[in-house]
């Protein structure tokens, strides 16, 4: 579980967000979502400290996360696992040796246990035979499941993905939304995504934040939000003629 | 221009960048890497350029020294000074910088840009000294040695085209680039490389480093970072030889 009391970041003395107060639950995909500049992925690089706030807390299942030195947050560092809107592949590295990254890193497994970790994630994201391609030689899909394996490898218990469907086609978005609501429940991870997509948000969205100009705007469940006579968010999910249509159906 | 801006950043970049490493394992494949790309990656430009500044060189100085009083054996000694004290040091880090600075600032651009950066940073790595370090050491220690076959092979260049024009005859040549031989002018050559292999590397990465939004800003660092690299290490070359040879 994850609590932000209250957090607020400015840049250059513009506002980006401002006073927000909301909780993630373990085991649970909690969608944060909002147009675009409306502050998600600030709001996410806050909560894994890439961004430093200017006020407020953030808190990893009780315990303070915020105002820690990168020495002092090291031992976060392991449980958390991050899916960048492009998949943030290492470019100079492959696909196996990109998931192998945070292994090296964090633990001191021998390399067929290595290897068999990787092989164990890419297997779970549906990925097979990949493992020596480099990433230019990926579809976006798999970049984005690559991202995902990469995340996972450490066995994280807090996992964020910023858009991880952005430039994929429909179906594939789906795919991968399930994977991400899977993997979740099955490690019971604490899972927060970033999307504007209202696929995703009908499809895997356990709890619901809409960011709108940096500030919490709204937050609640799937049922409550198409039920809900807010303007804003109205006119965030209903913006397509084919959803105004259907709204009035 | 806000230099001062860019000096306190450039500062404090450095500063993160002296570290103890996170697992040592990581920062040496990364040094390994560079030091092939630097060192095979950089060889055919600079025997190249080496080879036909010497020769241009030498072509030059005998077309200079018409006067009959001075032996033709003093073409080989300006040949060699000038390719040992400055040309090589000077002009090969000059051509490092086109080739080399502009490769570190797009590299690590193109990772700031997409995200890379932040991945790093994500696993507890110190994205400033994993990305840098292994370039800096890598630098220092191979660009000596770059430098040192640019000498031989600038001299050779000279020799060539001065006994191919038949300008000065091979013995001559040879005979002045055995005359008066000043070894502290070689390790003050090196001084030089190693100064500016720091800036190359160190110039180029700040700006890839700090560079912001997508594909045209990674281009204008890795511009940047040949335009500053190269202006200082003009500025040092002076400093240098005014600081040590006078
Ligand atoms: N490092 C930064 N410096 C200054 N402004 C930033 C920075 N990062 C993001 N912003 C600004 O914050 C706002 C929110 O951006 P972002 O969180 O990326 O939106 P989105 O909801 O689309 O993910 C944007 O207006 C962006 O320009
Ligand atoms: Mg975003």
């Amino acid at each position: 579980m994850i609590d932000l009391k209250n957090i607020s970041k400015s840049f250059n003395g513009r506002v980006i967000l401002e006073n927000v107060t909301s909780s993630f639950e373990k085991g649970h995909v909690n969608l944060v979502i909002g147009g675009s500049g409306s502050g998600k992925t600030v709001m996410m690089k806050c909560m894994v400290g890439l961004v430093d706030i200017d006020e407020g807390e953030i808190l990893y299942d009780g315990k303070p996360f915020s105002g820690l030195s990168r020495k002092e947050r090291k031992p976060f560092r392991q449980e958390i696992g991050m899916v960048f809107q492009g998949g943030a592949l290492f470019d100079s590295l492959t696909v196996e040796q990109n998931v192998m990254f945070p292994l090296n890193m964090f633990t001191r497994l021998s390399l067929e246990e290595k290897k068999e970790r990787v092989n164990f994630c890419l297997k779970r994201v549906n990925l097979e035979n990949v493992n020596n391609l480099g990433p230019s030689e990926l579809s976006g899909g798999m970049k984005k499941r690559v991202a995902i394996a990469r995340a996972i490898a450490p066995n994280p218990n807090y996992l964020f993905c910023d858009e991880p469907n952005s430039g994929l086609d429909p179906r594939t978005s789906i795919v991968i939304d399930n994977l991400i609501k899977e993997i979740t429940e099955e490690f019971s991870i604490t899972t927060i995504v970033n999307t504007h997509d209202m696929n995703s948000v009908m499809e895997i969205g356990d709890k619901i934040l809409f960011l709108f100009e940096g500030k919490k705007w709204w937050e609640g469940s799937v049922d409550d939000i198409l039920r809900t006579d807010n303007k804003e968010i109205n006119d965030f999910i209903f913006a397509s003629k084919l959803a105004k249509a259907i709204k009035k159906v | 221009m806000n230099w001062l801006f860019h000096l306190g950043r450039y500062w404090i970049f450095m500063k993160e960048m002296i570290i103890k490493p996170e697992k040592f394992s990581i920062y040496w494949k990364q040094f390994v890497r560079e030091l092939d790309n630097f060192g095979f990656g950089s060889l055919g430009i600079v025997a190249l350029t080496s080879v036909f500044m010497g020769a241009v060189i030498t072509i030059q100085t005998v077309y200079n020294l018409v006067n009959p009083l001075v032996p033709l054996e003093a073409v080989g000694i300006v040949a060699r000074d000038s390719i040992i004290l400055e040309f090589s040091p000077t002009m090969m880090s000059l051509v490092l910088a086109g080739k080399i600075g502009s490769s570190i600032a797009s590299e690590i651009g193109t990772m700031r840009v997409t995200e890379q950066i932040d991945a790093l940073e994500i696993m507890g790595i110190n994205s400033s000294a994993y990305l840098v370090l292994p370039k800096v050491m890598a630098a220092l220690a191979i660009f000596p040695f770059v430098v040192i076959i640019s000498m031989f092979l600038g001299i050779f260049g000279g020799w060539v085209a001065g006994t191919a024009a038949g300008v000065i005859s091979s013995s001559e040549y040879i005979m002045g680039i055995q005359d008066s031989f000043v070894p502290f002018n070689v390790v003050f050559a090196l001084i030089k490389t190693i100064t500016f292999s720091l800036i190359i590397t160190t110039v180029s990465a700040y700006q890839g480093y700090h560079t912001q939004g997508g594909a045209l800003e990674v281009g204008k660092s890795s511009t940047n970072a040949v335009v500053y690299s190269s202006i200082l290490i003009l500025i040092f070359d002076y400093i240098l030889t005014q600081l040590i040879l006078t």
